[in-house]
């Protein structure tokens, strides 16, 4: 399956390489280097390259790539599934997957690896039988380390692999048992220029923070569960008792994760927090345009709107925008051509607003396209769908579990077409 | 070599390198020759082969003692001889003293430093810096007590094992210590590093230590083994029998632990070995659902290619009538046209009688695999989700692959790499199935934000999209994409708009005016792209578009792009007589610019000339022999050459060939309009989901998805001994009872409980509660039955009936628990047998209650009614032995139904009369719900009705749907087949407001709606009755299902003996009858019966369950008179009429010695006196 895998810094330099299989030379990466010069944006280069002899896979996390080398025929999918699992895997570690933190602990990098693949098929991917085996570092942890000369590599074998919940250790402890259960929903949407909506969904997930003492068996339960159009669970999910009962039944894994991720049906009609007031033209003649926004608040179910941002890519001919602001901060990234607004809490009684004149280089003609406007942000408390946690019963432990639910929203990928 | 190095195989500068190393941790770093002679001392090493000792001597060289000493001095000497010492040594001069405070710190007492060194090594092998001249150093650690500076050793190891073979030999017994340690996780982590060094010598080390493992105690160890087969076949593939025999082994294994790994090594070892797999399919199936992750794909991939060879093609009919072009004409068409299509294309009508012989019935154990995959569509894996996508795509029937497409488009949401590879397989399915993505359109939608790579994707599958509905939205989408700042995803969406407008004609003149309007673009990109694509679609219908073409001409003043001006050059010359006046100037323009030209540019001034020159020679000779002239010495050959050519052929000279008279055609020839295609056409012969498919071209590896068999192969292979359901966890209350009983599994796995097809409310709750309420109906009647009865016989035998049926219920409860794939995949192999085993059963209730309706029954006309009599009269008198009698005769010949009519011992005789009783129970809910008037007479045995499943419980989220073709005619309108529904809910909420919507239908179909559902309560279950007019074709009828929640889409689909109602004709109609009906109405077939089904009684029975028709008395039972013994061979004749033509359907099958028989079937009709020859033929033989 997956032959060697290397990690490639944003600007080319490949700073880690591990073979599972026989060696094969890091000139290989040539090939993904030159389609990526070629590519321009880190985004665009394909996720799957052939060479001669090899075949590339890579993904484009944190600004690191990661790129794996295949000699046979593999699912593409799963190798790229597998090397984001092992980029969550740094950041459950380290709390970053950065270039400098991986260099940092290049040595817990190459334990993790190892153990997750043998001889290129994945071995153990859940981050509970991990972190059995390789402790995450921490401070306190690395201090102790260096004066008695301990290890991050757990002494004990792990266990986890051999039990039928994998994702929970045994013997875990807490003395305060608590169990959050975050429902985030994001809104997709493409509105167009007069402000109708063209696209609009809801994506959510649950994500939980389960801290109980045992093995505890948990019952979540919603109030209107038939909203939820398409799902997909957390391993640890009883998928027989959802499709009968519409409950999610599990054995929570201890820590953070996600438990389900949702889809409101798009028939279902999406509300649209808020409106966007627009004017962005270019002048045909003289090097300069003028912008015009102005946001409001549509259909927030009487919840404030927090830390909102607009996002504007201008087109590149755009040398320096003049804005100025009623509410908050904008900047203007001279490189990427991007207006960053940030808003802040939109005030329904003083609606903010953003406007001034753009400067375009002299002879260039006038864009074609006007921007779109990427909008960003939360209200806390309300989950748009309507999605409401029931209740949540646990059964297999004693003690009284602190339970606790928390509504976001926010805005997914919502964009104005101008 | 000294014997002790032959002894431990060795070769010679493995001692030098063990040597080298010592004496360079001496310190004696400028020496690189063997510490001592050959001869000298060597033995004391070599017996220090164990790392502790070997450290242990170590440390006594650093103290500068004796050995150590020594040796030091024996290098001085050496060192001369060293130098041409090649090999081992070699790389140690490349780099020599660098590492030496690391030996130090291994070679240190504390872990603390070794560790340190470990990981200061592993940083190294990390950013790809050579390590291996440190492997002696490194290896000696091998057995070292903490477990990190183990751990780092073994990633050592395994990174420069191979490179230093002899020397990792030393760390050799350490893990075949390691492979005996009672901890599991130590053998099995021993193993995996054994497995891991690829060093040839210890292959055979390698295969015993896997072969041992393979027969672990504990999974995770035989799971290692698994993981450890690939490795040793990559090191030496000559081990591959032996490693297809642990494979086997490891197949077998019950836990999910192994079933992901050893499906990998399978595939990589002996993947084309798909016999192994027979044994295992089934237990693999069960098993998916909890095995992990990664697993589950690699198996799904697998079996993706095991069903591909071991099924039936689900869409059979359908992709024969594609080929066919058109149901009608080859299933239904008049007789000439059969006829024609059995003259001229054989194959196709072999294969379509292929398809007629046998009504496609999906095989259990594929119904089983997309049943168990199913849920694995919610997985969070993405590459879960696109295995089991693909799986659906590959092997689903054409209305089930639908719900793919939901979870592909959730993945649309996940990482861009993700995206990328699911949108490349939508767009490959999009081309084949477009109607599964068209409500997901929107999802599809293109966001300034994404990356082009994505944008261009998503392009494609919304122009594969784009169809007569939903073309103007897409369009409207299209004009926004134009305006992108991204210039390729521009020139992708022009091309799009081009491939739209070819496929779809209603809109080509509106995107050819969007196109032209583009041409105004002050993108230069933009205009090119339109050109090229104009021009393709100006080559559909150029006459319509002439200003079109003299907007162009004036183009070429200003477009660079090259491939945009040959384009329209092209179409000048193309279209020059629709542009007289334009064409001689826009050449002239061209012969003064053709030297700064490009070449595709220079090459269509070319032709423009040529053609020019041969319609309208009189204003463009001069120019035409002008450009010749210059690309007479234009610098690319290609244009020199085809100056010269064009020159030959055109100009006419005395020495031109007889080719310049045909120059105006060869010139001017009629092309054909460019067919605009997707790059994904076709690309679903690669497996879906794979890398070959992504990139469209074979992977090294690729195991290609075979076509489907043309006929089924053996499906009894799958058929395992143990019962399965021992194997599969988590189910308690099976256990309680025969779950060890041998003989109990033999009839599970091989003959199977005869469950019968009504038994499809499989629910765990459902089920328990029909089949006790079915259970509670039948004894009731069974009692209704005892009362009526006056023989005392008969009474004891009712009694042991009801006990037996009490059995059967706790058997029932108990089993219903079982998972309810497996009654599934039994019930329907099993189906014929089922059905004459059954029957003996079924006869015996049948008896109690014709003998209690044979007063009222005279007039029926219902072919069972005649039966019944016939039997009644006949057989009442000797009545409970007879039936003994063939019950073991049955016995004798098929040893597998044997448990089945085992009275006594047996429980598990039990289902088949619960199922009776049970269909038989909804048969008489449903008269009395429906057809309130009908005589209790007509009803038809129940046996005989066959119940289908229209929602699974799984799908319907608790609901679950089944129907039957009821045979009773349907009273609102008698040209409707009836079709008796009955629906379970094991939710545990109501159900409200059950109807049908939405009924799609081939032309001439009608359905008469079933009347709403207002409420079905948690745990009951309703029938209802619809009628659906099939035109008698076997057509399916499609519509939705709704509650007040959901819509579920369902297609009821009749076999096409389920297409006719008896009807009653003497045996001389009859045979004036058939006497019409002969010539191409007539179809015969001879046979031999199958030994089951030799008695008269069981082909009647046989022919009645395949199809709705009466029998025919003939001469010898007409007067229902046991004297007149019947002749010897008899010949029995069946009658019926299709339900909606009304045509005669006429049945003979006549007997001959041996069981040999023929079947003659008279309909003018063909295509279903077709249909039911392959029905009924299945019917007798099986």
């Amino acid at each position: 399956m997956i032959n060697s895998l290397f990690l490639i810094s944003h600007s080319g330099d490949i700073f880690l390489e591990k073979h599972w299989k026989s060696v094969i030379s890091r000139s290989v990466c040539d090939y993904f280097l030159e389609a990526k010069e070629k590519a321009g944006d880190p985004e665009n280069v394909a996720p799957v390259l052939q060479t001669p002899h090899h075949y590339l896979i890579s993904i484009y996390r944190g600004k690191l790539f990661f790129l794996s080398v295949t000699q046979t025929e593999v699912p593409p999918l799963f190798v790229i599934e597998f090397l984001h699992r092992v980029a969550d895997t740094f950041q459950d570690y380290f709390g970053d997957c950065s270039e400098v933190v991986i260099k940092e602990n290049t040595v817990t990098v190459y334990e993790l690896l190892e153990e997750m693949l043998d001889n290129g098929f994945p071995l153990a991917t859940e981050s509970n039988v991990l972190k059995e085996m390789i402790r995450p570092p921490t401070i306190l942890r690395s201090v102790v380390n260096t004066l008695t000369g301990g290890s991050n590599v757990g002494g004990t074998l792990p266990t986890g692999q051999l039990s039928n919940v994998p994702w929970r250790r045994a013997g875990v402890k807490y003395t305060n048992n608590e169990a959050y259960f975050d429902v985030i929903e994001e809104i997709d949407a493409i509105l167009d220029k007069s402000g109708t909506t063209v696209f609009a969904e809801i994506q959510g997930v649950v994500e939980a923070c389960v801290k109980l003492t045992g093995m505890p068996d948990l019952t979540l339960s919603f109030m209107n569960p038939r909203l939820l159009d398409d799902v997909s669970f957390h391993p640890c999910v009883r998928f027989k008792r959802w499709e009968s009962e519409r409950v999610l039944s599990f054995i929570p894994p201890d820590g953070n994760f996600r438990l389900m991720s949702y889809h409101v049906s798009s028939q279902n009609l999406v509300a649209i927090p808020v409106y966007v007031k627009q004017n962005i033209s270019f002048l045909e003649t003289g090097s300069c345009g003028r912008l015009d926004i102005t946001i409001g608040p549509k259909q927030t179910m009487g919840k404030t709107v927090e830390n909102l941002t607009v996002t504007i890519p201008m087109p590149k001919s755009v040398l320096s925008v003049n804005l100025t602001a009623t509410q908050g901060t904008y900047t203007f990234d001279l490189t990427t051509k991007v207006v960053l607004w940030d808003v802040g809490k939109l005030n329904p009684q003083k609606l903010p607003n953003l406007r001034g004149s753009i400067s375009i280089q002299t002879g260039s003609p006038k864009p074609e396209e006007n921007p779109s406007i990427n909008i960003g942000l939360q209200i806390q408390q309300l989950a748009i769908s309507g999605l409401k946690v029931s209740r949540l019963d646990m059964y297999g432990e004693k003690y009284k579990p602190f339970k606790g639910v928390k509504y976001v929203t926010k805005a997914g990928k919502f964009q104005v077409r101008t | 070599m000294t014997t002790m190095q032959r002894l431990l195989q060795l070769p010679v500068n493995a001692v030098n390198i063990v040597k080298t190393v010592q004496s360079q941790v001496q310190g004696q770093e400028e020496d690189k020759s063997p510490v001592l002679s050959p001869d000298s001392g060597q033995q004391t090493w070599y017996s220090a082969l164990q790392p502790d000792e070997l450290r242990h001597l170590r440390s006594g060289g650093t103290g500068g003692g004796g050995g150590g000493g020594g040796g030091g001095g024996g290098a001085d000497q050496e060192e001369r001889g060293s130098q041409e010492d090649g090999g081992g040594g070699g790389s140690f001069q490349s780099q020599p003293l660098r590492h030496d405070d690391l030996k130090e710190m291994l070679d240190s007492n504390k872990d603390s430093l070794k560790l340190e060194a470990m990981k200061r090594i592993v940083a190294m092998i990390a950013r790809g810096k050579n390590a291996s001249d440190l492997f002696p150093a490194v290896v000696k650690n091998v057995a070292c007590k903490n477990i990190e500076v183990k751990k780092l050793v073994y990633v050592y190891l395994v990174r420069y094992a191979e490179e230093q073979q002899d020397l990792a030999l030393l760390s050799i017994s350490t893990f075949q210590r390691g492979l005996k340690d009672p901890n599991q996780l130590i053998r099995a982590s021993a193993l995996r590093v054994l497995s891991s060094i690829r060093v040839t010598i210890i292959v055979p080390i390698m295969m015993l230590a896997i072969k041992e493992a393979a027969s672990d105690m504990s999974p995770y160890v035989r799971k290692t083994a698994a993981h450890a087969i690939p490795k040793l076949y990559s090191l030496d593939p000559e081990q591959k029998d032996q490693l297809i025999e642990v494979i086997e082994k490891l197949l077998a294994d019950k836990t999910t632990l192994v079933a992901g790994s050893v499906v990998m090594a399978f595939e990589e070892v002996c993947p084309e070995r798909i016999d192994l797999i027979h044994k295992n399919y089934r237990k693999l199936c069960n098993l998916l659902i909890d095995v992990e992750e990664w697993g589950q794909v690699v198996i799904i991939n697998m079996l993706t290619r095991y069903a591909r060879t071991q099924f039936l093609n689900p869409n059979i009919n359908e992709s024969l009538l594609e080929e066919g072009g058109g149901a009608d004409k080859t299933f239904y068409g008049s007789d000439e046209d059969e006829d024609e299509d059995e003259e001229e294309k054989e194959k196709k009508a072999e294969a379509a009688a292929m398809a007629k012989r046998k009504p496609y019935v999906m095989d259990p154990d594929h119904r089983l695999l997309l049943r168990n995959t199913k849920p694995l569509l919610q997985s969070r894996n993405a590459a879960v989700v696109m295995a089991v996508a693909q799986l659906y795509f590959h092997l689903a029937p054409k209305a089930e692959v639908g719900v793919i497409a939901k979870a592909l488009v959730r993945l649309l949401r996940s990482h861009s790499e993700v995206q990328y590879v699911v949108l490349q397989n939508v767009a490959t399915m999009t081309i084949k199935r477009r109607g599964m993505f068209e409500p997901y359109l929107k999802s599809f939608y293109i966001r300034s934000t994404d990356p082009t790579q994505i944008k261009i994707l998503k392009l494609e599958v919304l122009t594969n999209l784009a169809n007569e509905t939903n073309i103007s939205t897409i369009l409207r989408e299209f004009q926004t994409y134009i305006k992108s700042m991204d210039k390729d995803f521009v020139a992708a969406t022009i091309q799009a708009i081009g491939r739209c407008a070819t496929n779809i004609g209603e809109v080509r003149d509106t995107c050819l005016n969007g196109l032209v309007q583009l041409l105004s673009n002050r993108d230069e990109l933009v205009v090119a792209e339109s050109v090229v694509v104009i021009k393709k679609l100006l080559q559909m219908q150029p006459e319509k578009h002439s200003d079109i073409i003299k907007h162009m001409a004036k183009l070429t003043d200003n477009i660079q792009v090259p491939m945009a001006r040959a384009s329209i050059l092209w179409l000048i010359g193309e279209y020059c007589e629709h542009v007289p006046k334009i064409a001689p100037d826009v050449l002239r323009k061209m012969a003064k610019s053709f030297t700064n030209e490009e070449d595709i540019v220079k090459l269509q001034i070319l032709n423009l000339a040529a053609k020019l020159y041969l319609t309208n020679s009189k204003q463009t000779k001069l120019l035409t022999q002008y450009v010749l002239n210059l690309a007479k010495y234009d610098q690319n050959y290609d244009i020199r050459d085809r100056a010269r050519f064009i020159r030959q052929l055109i100009v006419p000279t005395e020495k031109s060939g007889a080719l310049s008279k045909y120059a105006k055609k060869l010139f001017l020839a009629l092309k054909p309009a460019p067919v605009l295609e997707s790059p994904f056409k076709d690309r679903d012969h690669f497996q879906l989901g794979s890398l070959s498919h992504l990139l469209n071209a074979k992977a090294g590896g690729y195991q290609e998805l075979p076509d489907w068999p043309e006929s089924a192969p053996d499906a009894s292979v799958r058929n395992v001994e143990v019962p399965e359901w021992t194997k599969c966890s988590s189910r308690e209350k099976r256990k309680e009872k025969k779950v060890e009983k041998p003989f109990y599994s033999d009839s599970e796995g091989e003959s199977g409980p005869t469950e019968s097809a009504d038994s499809e409310s499989d629910s765990a709750s459902g089920s328990e509660s029909g089949s006790e309420g079915s259970g509670s109906a039948s004894e009731s009647e069974e009692s209704g039955g005892v009362s009526v009865s006056e023989e005392e016989e008969e009474e004891e035998e009712e009694e042991k009936k009801t006990k037996k049926r009490e059995l059967k219920k706790a058997v029932q409860e108990s089993e219903s628990e079982q998972s309810s794939e497996e009654e599934d995949r039994k019930h329907e192999r099993k189906m014929k047998q089922q059905k004459s085993d059954s029957e003996s059963e079924s006869d015996e209730e049948e008896e109690s209650e014709s003998e209690s309706s044979q007063s009222e029954s005279d007039d029926s006309e219902s072919e069972a009614e005649v039966r019944k009599k016939k039997k009644a009269a006949e057989s009442k008198p000797p009545s409970k032995p007879a039936k003994r009698e063939t019950t073991k005769e049955k016995k004798e010949m098929s040893l597998l139904d044997l448990d089945d009519f085992e009275p006594a011992p047996s429980p598990q005789v039990t289902p088949v009369n619960n199922l009776f009783s049970n269909s038989l129970v909804t048969d008489l809910e449903g008269l009395s719900l429906s057809e309130a008037v009908l005589l209790p007479a007509t009803i038809t045995p129940s046996s005989v009705l066959k119940s289908y499943e229209l929602l699974h419980r799984i799908t319907g989220e608790g609901l679950s749907v089944e129907y039957c073709f009821s045979r009773q005619p349907f009273s609102p309108d008698a040209n409707m087949v009836a079709v008796q529904m009955q629906f379970t809910n094991s939710s545990a909420s109501d159900t409200k407001s059950l109807h049908m919507e939405d009924v799609k239908l081939q032309s001439g179909m009608r359905v008469k709606e079933f009347p709403e559902i207002e409420s079905l309560p948690a745990g009951e279950t309703a029938t209802a009755v619809m009628g659906i007019d099939f035109c008698d074709s076997t057509q399916a009828a499609n519509f939705q299902l709704c509650t007040h929640t959901r819509k579920f889409f369902v297609s009821i689909q009749p076999p096409v003996g389920e297409l006719m109602r008896p009807v009653f004709l003497t045996e001389n109609e009859f045979k004036k009858e058939q006497g019409q009906l002969m010539g191409m109405n007539e179809i015969t077939e001879k046979l031999t019966l199958d030994a089951k089904c030799r008695n008269e009684h069981a082909i009647v029975q046989r022919v009645t369950t395949a199809a709705n028709l009466s029998r025919v008395p003939c001469g010898s039972d007409k007067e229902c008179s046991p004297p007149v013994p019947p002749p010897e061979h008899p010949v029995h004749r069946f009658a019926g009429r299709t339900v909606t033509s009304g045509s005669l359907v006429l049945v003979t099958v006549a007997t001959r010695e041996e069981g040999a028989a023929q079947l003659t079937i008279n309909c003018e009709k063909m295509v279903i006196g077709t249909m039911l020859v392959k029905d009924i033929l299945l019917a007798l033989t099986q």
